[in-house]
């Protein structure tokens, strides 16, 4: 008998099939998904809008705004998808899953889809309140610029997520995306503006893929020039995290003993 | 054409650390027939089939699935198995869950002729963390099929499931089977083996005891559980066709050949028993009663386990 006759679905429909099902499970628990859309603009509310020196100036409540949108992004991409895989690494649907032919890398797009589409779809109760409560300002073609910046820029968080949801139990896994995502947030500029870093410390927040992703949505929203080493340090990022990602995909066997 | 095996293990063996789940084992499993997969627990058949899914990559060995590697999901196209546990996602309805895994294959059963097949039309709607254990069975085992497979994998399909609920899965499974599915099933009741498959591999402790026909299997480790509470339990022993003798508390635990033969002498030599009790052993006591003798305080320990 030779190889198979008929070809399967293509990556994109396997892709598709994946995407759907996880969001019609998400969606099935609506606190999580309720959780997922208001916790930034909540962060927003309580951080941001009562101090004045910030909300009343367009330019700092607009950095603030972006700031606070790119940690959501980033929260969400990290926990997304490294709680969810690691948890679902734990639970014999996911097993099952992995013995029907679709590639590995239709399951990971399918995340970002899923997974990724909702993180972004966060942003926009912090849009929101943010253009009502502040100061900051955008045109909306601007929004919609800083938006493709956002979903680009949130390529490594999600891949780094994934890499870490692959390669520890669920437990460890929620420890370390904590430290992770404090750690980001803070070298990257996203609490403390990098205009009061020390210059070793900004040297070293220009290699965070936090700073580069607030630069780059900065950058798509207010204008002004892009340094070169922050979109060559995005597709770094993506490529060093997506090859991880891939690997240890690849690698996994779940974690039961047998 | 038809001769070439559907898959292939060549030499295979797995370890998990200094566990050697499944050692050294080479068979074929050829188009056509129902295959059963027999041990006791821990015997390597779980580990054998994940193999065979692309789930673990042998430690030493070859896996072959339709002449390819079972690990590149294109060879999977016609493969069809079942999750071990009732593991489906809760919060998907029936329907949903159909969909999901069928939308994988190039040429897919429709979710309604599927349902029929498998008594789960009226289900269709409900979501799967609402339905009884049969019924997820059911589903579970019907995942097997949607992609019409040559080759399915049923891991201890009826696991857990009453008389009732089991044999309406085998009727199923024999269906499809009548429509070409060549299958393997593994399950530690010898009773499922004889019902559903022609063929059978026993593996214990993982290597393949045997490799053969169902009766001639049945007629080597078909036998059956005798308990009872009897004054003179010594003189049990001489009864015709008692393999083994074990206590546990005051019951006796006899493993027999043939249970009627035994109960027939048992009324015969005058001994004063009570509360008898007769059961097919499962296979797991009948590889115990007739593989190598363990120390008799394990014997007694697993036992009193059980009698619980």
């Amino acid at each position: 008998m030779s190889t198979i006759a008929s070809a399967g679905p293509s990556l994109a429909r396997l892709t598709l099939l994946h995407a759907r099902y996880q969001l019609i499970e998400t969606l099935r628990v609506p606190m999580a998904v309720i959780g997922t859309l208001v916790f930034p603009a909540l962060a927003l509310v309580f951080f941001v809008v009562p101090q004045r020196v910030v909300a009343e100036n367009p330019v700092y409540a607009t950095q603030a705004v972006i700031s606070l949108a790119v940690f959501a992004v980033m929260s969400n991409s990290l926990f997304g998808f490294g709680l969810a895989i690691a948890e679902n690494r734990e639970k014999p649907w996911d097993p099952y899953l992995r013995t029907l032919p679709a590639p590995g890398l239709a399951r990971v797009l399918a995340l970002l889809l899923s997974t990724g589409g909702l993180g972004l779809l966060a942003v926009v109760p912090v849009i929101a309140v943010g253009g009502i409560l502040t100061a900051a300002e955008a045109s909306p073609a601007r929004i919609l610029a800083g938006f493709v910046a956002l979903a680009i820029a949130a390529l490594p968080f999600m891949l780094i997520g994934t890499a870490i949801g692959y390669s520890m139990p669920f437990k460890a896994a929620m420890a370390v995306i904590q430290i992770v995502m404090f750690a980001l947030a803070f070298i990257g500029g996203l609490f403390l503006p990098p205009l009061l870093f020390p210059d070793w410390l900004d040297v070293i927040s220009r290699f965070t893929p936090t700073r580069q992703a607030r630069e780059l949505v900065i950058w798509a929203v207010e204008g002004g020039p892009l340094e070169w080493w922050v979109w060559v340090g995005i597709l770094a990022w993506i490529a060093v995290s997506l090859a991880l990602a891939l690997a240890l995909f690849r690698r996994d066997e779940g974690r039961r003993y047998r | 054409m038809s001769s070439t095996p559907l898959a292939r293990f060549e030499r295979v063996t797995r370890r998990f650390g200094d566990l050697v789940a499944v050692d050294d084992v080479t068979l074929d499993i050829e188009p056509g027939s129902i295959l059963g997969l027999l041990g006791p627990n821990g015997a390597g058949k779980t580990t054998l089939l994940s193999m065979l899914q692309g789930l673990r990559r042998p430690t030493s060995g070859t896996v072959t699935l339709f002449g390819g590697d079972p690990r590149d999901a294109r060879t999977r196209r016609l493969l069809g198995s079942t999750p071990q546990e009732t593991a489906l996602p809760e919060t998907l309805r029936v329907g949903e869950v159909i969909d999901y895994v069928g939308g994988h294959f190039p040429d897919r059963v429709e979710t309604d002729a599927l349902a029929e097949e498998f008594g789960l039309t009226d289900l269709l709607r409900r979501q799967s963390g609402s339905l009884s254990g049969g019924q997820k069975r059911r589903l579970a085992v019907a995942l097997a099929f949607v992609g019409r497979p040559r080759l399915v994998l049923l891991d201890e399909p009826t696991t857990g499931l009453d008389v009732d609920a089991r044999r309406v899965l085998w009727d199923a499974i024999r269906h499809q089977h009548e429509l070409g599915a060549t299958v393997v099933v593994t399950s530690h009741y010898l009773e499922e083996i004889e019902a559903l498959a022609q063929r059978v591999i026993v593996l214990g402790e993982g290597r393949v005891l045997a490799d053969d026909s169902v009766a001639r299997v049945v007629a080597e480790v078909g036998v059956s559980q005798v308990r009872l509470e009897a004054d003179e339990p010594d003189s049990l022993d001489a009864l015709d066709g008692v393999v083994r003798r074990d206590t546990a508390d005051d019951v006796q635990v006899l493993t027999v050949s043939d249970s009627d033969a035994f109960v027939r002498a048992l009324v015969g030599s005058g001994i004063r028993f009570r509360n008898l009790g007769v059961r097919g052993a499962t296979l797991e006591e009948a590889f115990l009663a007739l593989t190598a003798r363990r120390p008799a305080d394990e014997l007694v320990s697993s036992h009193g386990k059980e009698l619980r």
